[in-house]
């Protein structure tokens, strides 16, 4: 199947003078059209880092893009010359990053800063490209645009300049809008109100949505397919609805665990997984998650589970794991 | 040898800045403080027969002068040499002299604040509206050209950079609790700003001494050049620049020495404060 | 902006008084003015009525208040040397002064900014490691002995520019340079680490991100933010060129201010020294003040506090 962004045997390396990091290794995956995908994971897990190495966002020395292929629009994206992925950037694909605080440049006005992509991509004039900006100042939810334009980031509350951010993203119409923890640095009621503008967006404008996360929580509103990503791997990736109730590996079961249960008034005591995050430059050769897991089983320490269909499962939900998780949770007669 | 004092050599011999101006700066301290024991002619005796000598590298030859030697017949080696005990001498000195006041200032002004801290920071404020060389000229010229004049000219350019910092430093020290509970048990204003507050503000101030250390060797050698400072016959790397000026295009060597030496030395210097900045704190940039 | 502007105009003119009471301190409390400023063989009877004169006999606060209203009105006294009011001999000097420590302050910009950029784009490179030692050498480098070595090599080896004087293009060429080597050095030291902490910033990625030609990003997003701590160290830099302009000026025989303080400092024509000590540190206030606008202009968040 082909969707609008076709990633195949990615693999990111860092070399550092401590050693290799093994960032994102071997990651496919297919992104339909209008669909948002949700990216989970802790940091260190590759979820931000492999979407920054495909569009060559990455300082390279240090990164290294060490194989694979990402189709979008018909072309290999590792394969462009970097005039060519400056075309992409910001004109077909746009992106939201997690600090609205240090994401804008201080010295330039807004307005400057969202006409930026418009005369860069679309060719406006800068007279046109401020017209352009003043429209999505309105469209992001900012009041009294004219003015606004005129003033710089530090004239604006973290929410607003978020959502700047999001305008930035949005200027030329991108097929895909990529945002990298954008709620992270904000309040939950701030949170809530840029998720709900982003979903607004999506469906005013088709565009598909990968948000990179490390709060399930998010995600339940906002994605049509989860992927859950640990150690620079996928480690299980399915329709929103089949992660939440039928979990299949073990981690993203602990991240389910993690959240506060709202049907509960009594909030149950936050449950964090416990252990050290895998060590990037000495991959163990088994399951990265092992020495984590509960459940782990001596083959977990041994061999790396490849992703395949969950047995039993919904069609599309994938999971990489070598133990049979609703049986042992069932055993264990825990039913969450 | 403590662990912290072994940390620190160890982070220095690793360091290629840092190392290369410790071991030129005590190359040079070393050099210039046995230049009475060193087998060449005294700096202030002069041999007619041998007037402006070029440079030899024929060092076999008895009474060879390697760098040459003045209109005089001075040798230059012995000046430089003994030039530089007086330019390190009084550089430390002006630095120490400066360091005391300005540390003591700073933490004056840092750990009383008010009134103090207002007249102090706007006394520190005035003075670096004041171009220092300016500043260090209408001294001198006001003083008269002596060391002690001219330690005390350079100290005075420098005390404001130490209130400064230590000021700040001590801001930050004040609030700590060992302070607390030392003005807690009533203890003097005096003894907890000694006793307390002195140590923990020596290391940035021993960052900026070195880093003043270059700024006042250069401004002393400017001050002797234009006549302000040391006074002949004894040498002094400024002076002799000044004396090398008339038969510059003769003898080329009796100015570029001198000169050398003066950028040789604040080069080490500032590579070894640079290093000791970024080791102790590099906010201090 | 304008409560901005009227707090450094108030600033700048309590520098300006800082720096007339320095010099009254100075010339009054170090020795008695008579003698300083009599030539020596000065007979008691010469000293006496100079003194009745200069009305040094009266209350220290007297004279106080009578140097400084003086100094506003820009009387420092009559030279002795040129028999006319300091404040004229030194005003004729000043342009020569001004065209040198522009001309220097523009090349040290040029040079130090250009130097500073390249190491920091190329970094880890041998390039990087060249220049920043230059940057060393320059900041170690005595002015005076600087300007010895250049007249030494270029004027009177080669004979490419005039040994000293001023007048035509080469002859500001090398004393420039001298004093802007200095400068160079410094900005390059601190543009390369401004540039490099700029380039950590999420802002430029995002400037990437949006996929701004490499042009666009270096000049709007990375020099203009790289630019701010170096337009406060040109203020702090002004000072170190005027008191440079001082040795340079006596090095090269330029007739500006700096070698008239020096030689009326070797006559002991004491009111030049003031009246050109004055000149200059107000000069020197003015850039600063001038500065101070420019770093409001450079970064909206203190325009618009």
């Amino acid at each position: 199947m082909s969707g609008i962004l076709d990633v195949s045997g990615l693999t990111v390396r860092f070399d550092t003078p401590a050693g290799t990091v093994h960032a994102v290794n071997d990651v496919s995956y297919s992104l339909a059209d209008g669909e948002t995908l949700g990216v989970v994971g802790e940091s260190g897990s590759g979820k931000s880092v492999h979407v920054l190495a495909m569009l060559g966002l990455i300082a390279r020395p240090p990164g290294r893009i060490a194989g694979g292929s990402v189709t979008f629009g018909g072309r290999d994206l590792l394969t462009l010359s970097e005039a060519e992925l400056r075309d992409v950037r910001g004109g077909q694909i746009g992106f939201v990053f997690q600090d609205p605080m240090t994401s804008l440049n201080p010295v330039l006005t807004v307005g400057r800063q969202i006409a930026e992509p418009v005369i860069r991509h679309r060719g406006l004039s800068p007279r046109q490209a401020w017209q352009r900006a003043a429209e999505l100042l309105d469209l992001v939810g900012i009041a009294d645009p004219e003015r606004r334009l005129r003033q710089y980031p530090h004239q604006f509350s973290g929410g607003m300049r978020q959502r700047v951010m999001i305008a930035i993203a949005v200027a030329c119409n991108p097929k895909l809008l990529i945002a990298d923890e954008p709620t992270t640095a904000l309040d939950v009621t701030v949170q809530a109100q840029i998720l709900g503008l982003v979903r607004d967006l999506k469906a005013r404008m088709g565009m598909s949505v990968i948000w990179i996360t490390h709060d399930m929580g998010v995600v339940a509103g906002l994605a049509d397919t989860v992927q859950v990503m640990y150690g620079g791997r996928i480690v299980e990736r399915g329709p929103v609805r089949a992660i939440f109730k039928d979990p299949r590996n073990a981690y993203t079961w602990g991240l389910l665990r993690a959240l506060p249960d709202h049907g509960q008034r009594v909030q149950r005591r936050l449950h964090q997984i416990e252990g050290q995050p895998p060590d990037l430059y000495a991959p163990p050769k088994g399951d990265p998650f092992a020495p984590r897991n509960p459940f782990a089983t001596p083959r977990c320490f041994e061999q790396i589970p490849p992703l395949v269909p969950a047995a039993g499962a919904v069609p599309g939900h994938l999971v990489a794991a070598w133990y049979d998780l609703p049986r042992l949770l069932a055993q264990r007669g825990d039913a969450r | 040898m403590g662990g912290g004092t072994g940390n620190f050599l160890r982070a220095l011999a690793a360091s290629k800045g840092g190392l290369i101006g410790a071991v030129l700066l005590l190359a040079f301290v070393l050099l210039t403080a046995a230049a009475p024991l060193l087998p060449v002619p005294g700096p202030t005796q002069s041999n007619l027969r041998a007037r402006l000598q070029p440079p030899t590298l024929s060092l076999t030859e008895i009474g060879a002068h390697p760098l040459g030697t003045d209109n005089i017949g001075r040798d230059m080696l012995s000046r430089i040499l003994h030039g530089g005990q007086l330019t390190l001498a009084v550089g430390a000195a002006a630095v120490v002299l400066g360091g005391v006041v300005g540390v003591l200032l700073g933490i004056v002004a840092g750990y009383r604040g008010g009134m103090w801290d207002r007249v102090l920071m706007r006394l520190v404020d005035i003075q670096l509206a004041f171009p220092l060389m300016l500043l260090a000229l209408i001294i001198a010229a006001a003083l008269g050209p002596s060391v002690r004049n001219l330690i005390i000219v350079l100290a005075l350019t420098s005390w404001t950079r130490y209130a400064r910092i230590v000021r700040g430093q001590t801001l930050a020290v004040r609030e700590r609790e060992f302070v607390q509970s030392a003005r807690a048990i009533a203890a003097s204003p005096w003894r907890i700003m000694t006793r307390h507050i002195l140590p923990n503000v020596m290391t940035p101030a021993l960052v900026v001494a070195t880093l003043e250390l270059a700024r006042v060797i250069i401004l002393e050698a400017a001050l002797s050049f234009l006549g302000l400072g040391v006074q002949p016959p004894w040498p002094s790397w400024g002076r002799m620049l000044a004396e090398g000026r008339t038969y510059m295009a003769s003898a080329w060597w009796i100015a570029a020495f001198p000169g050398l030496a003066i950028m040789l030395t604040v080069l080490s210097v500032n590579l070894l404060g640079d290093w000791l900045r970024d080791y102790f704190d590099p906010k201090l940039k | 902006m304008i409560r901005f502007l009227l707090g450094r105009l108030g600033e700048s003119a309590l520098a300006v008084l800082g720096v007339v009471t320095i010099v009254f301190i100075v010339t009054r409390l170090l020795g008695d003015p008579a003698i300083l400023m009599l030539p020596v063989g000065a007979t008691p009877e010469q000293l006496a009525s100079f003194r009745a004169e200069l009305g040094i006999d009266r209350p220290l606060v007297v004279q106080y208040a009578d140097f400084l209203w003086n100094a506003v009105r820009g009387d420092f006294g009559r030279s002795f040397q040129h028999n006319r009011p300091a404040i004229e001999v030194v005003a004729e000097r000043m342009p020569a002064t001004l065209e040198l420590a522009s001309s220097a302050i523009a090349l040290g910009l040029l040079i130090g900014g250009g130097a500073g950029m390249i190491a920091a784009m190329n970094r880890g490179t041998a390039l990087e490691v060249f220049v920043m030692l230059l940057a060393l050498l320059g900041q170690a480098t005595p002015v005076f002995w600087l300007g010895l070595m250049l007249i030494l090599f270029f004027a009177v080896d080669l004979g490419w520019f005039p040994t000293g004087g001023a007048g035509t293009f080469w002859h500001l060429a090398l004393p420039a340079l001298t004093l802007a080597t200095f400068t160079s050095a410094s900005i390059a030291r601190l543009l390369r680490s401004s540039v490099i902490d700029v380039l950590r910033e999420d802002y430029v990625r995002t400037a990437r991100a949006k996929g701004l030609l490499p042009r666009t990003v270096m000049v709007w997003h990375i020099a203009r933010n790289a630019l701010i701590p170096v337009a406060t160290m040109v203020g702090i830099l002004a000072g170190e060129l005027l008191g440079g302009s001082v040795i340079t000026e006596t090095v090269f025989a330029w007739p500006g201010v700096g070698r008239v303080i020096i030689q009326a400092i070797e006559v002991k024509d004491f009111p030049v020294v003031q009246a050109g000590i004055m000149m200059i540190a107000v000069t020197f206030v003015s850039i600063n003040f001038l500065v101070d606008l420019l770093y409001g202009v450079l970064d909206p968040r203190i325009r618009l506090r």
